[in-house]
């Protein structure tokens, strides 16, 4: 079994998403979206409700239309191993301008707090090394957590984040997916008059 | 051995259609596809270790401004059923080009429960089916669904025959 995490993910978020500039944001379904919520709704968040390891693949699809912004995937443990073989595919396709940061609990916290791989010896950062990534990482601090932001809006970073597995208070994004999903475009330039 | 025409027409197709990234599985019967889309320096070709990465591969270039499209095999069909309430729920355009097993002078008695399933499992899940059979329909087919796909922001799936790619021959 993994020690659990100790850091507070709310802090970890808000950290990561002060003052966000012009970073285009995917979160996984759960608590991510929450606590990007948390941090500030904004147009370029863009929340997954659902469609469970699609997150990376997402923020793939975004960093290769739009190879000169940032781009940052923030989803937890459960989603990213559902996508696990999409950390194979994203280092392949070799994204520069694509980060993603798990915010690792051990936990499948929306359906019980049930132990997840990461709880019990799977480490996604050894994963995704072996997938290909060249840049990866895990804080275990708010220190460390502080000096990967630079990182993950500058590098193709995997980053995996301890956090602690106690739940936050509840913080809904909107969960239409058209309104998201034209906001996001709007607020990017691409939609259509 | 050369492609026959209408797989380069069906390039052609796409291009017409804008499609600026393309997600696939490999099949055979897209292998002249995924060529072209390697060869094209105006084409992200991003090869996936599952069909519903295409899924979600397609709409975060929707939201980035691009259009993809997703090639896969009948096979994964399957795959992707939960992502397609991505596109479905979020009111966005998908365009996959399935080539069919299981259904036209099958060999393989594994490809059968898939390939005949295909049709009847898009339709559940909210996506356009549009066969094509011949030859001489392909390019054309995959042009309307590109179309439907992006100017009525549904998604559309081509099902490419076994009677137009051929069925796949194992030498005993």
């Amino acid at each position: 079994m993994n020690a659990p995490g100790a850091l507070d993910r709310r802090a970890v978020v808000a950290a990561l998403l002060h003052e966000p500039g012009d970073l285009l944001v995917v979160t996984g379904l759960g608590a991510p979206g929450y606590d990007a919520a948390a941090a500030g709704d904004q147009a370029l968040n863009f929340y997954l409700w659902g469609a469970m390891g699609g997150a990376a693949m997402v923020g793939l699809g975004l960093a290769l239309a739009q190879p000169d912004r940032r781009v940052l995937v923030l989803t937890g443990d459960g989603e990213m191993l559902m996508g696990i073989g999409s950390l194979a595919t994203i280092a392949v396709a070799g994204a520069p301008n694509l980060a993603i940061a798990v915010l690792d609990n051990g936990r499948y916290g929306e359906t019980g707090a049930q132990h997840s791989h990461t709880a019990q010896g799977t480490d996604l950062a050894a994963v995704a090394s072996a997938c290909g990534w060249r840049s990866t990482a895990t804080a275990f601090t708010m220190a460390e957590v502080e000096a990967l932001r630079a990182r993950l809006l500058s590098e193709p970073l995997f980053a995996v984040i301890r956090i602690s597995p106690a739940e936050s208070p509840r913080a809904l994004p909107p969960r239409d997916g058209a309104h998201l999903a034209d906001r996001f475009r709007r607020a990017l330039g691409v939609a259509p008059p | 051995m050369s492609p026959p025409p209408w797989q380069a027409e069906v390039y052609a197709a796409l291009k017409s259609a804008g499609i600026r990234q393309i997600g696939y599985v490999p099949d055979a019967g897209h292998a002249h596809l995924i060529e072209a889309a390697h060869a094209d320096p105006d084409m992200q070709a991003v090869v996936l270790t599952t069909e519903e990465e295409g899924i979600a591969l397609a709409a975060g270039a929707w939201l980035g401004g691009q259009r993809a499209a997703l090639l896969m095999q009948s096979s994964g069909v399957g795959n992707c059923i939960n992502m397609l309430s991505l596109p479905v729920n979020c009111r966005m355009p998908l365009l996959t080009l399935v080539t069919m097993r299981g259904e036209w002078g099958e060999f393989n008695p594994w490809q059968v429960p898939m390939g005949r399933a295909t049709p009847a499992v898009l339709t559940a899940a909210g996506v356009h089916v549009h066969p094509a059979d011949h030859p001489g329909e392909a390019a054309e087919t995959v042009a309307a669904a590109a179309a439907l796909a992006f100017d009525s922001a549904v998604p559309v799936a081509v099902l490419f025959g076994q009677r137009l790619i051929g069925a796949k021959v194992f030498v005993q």
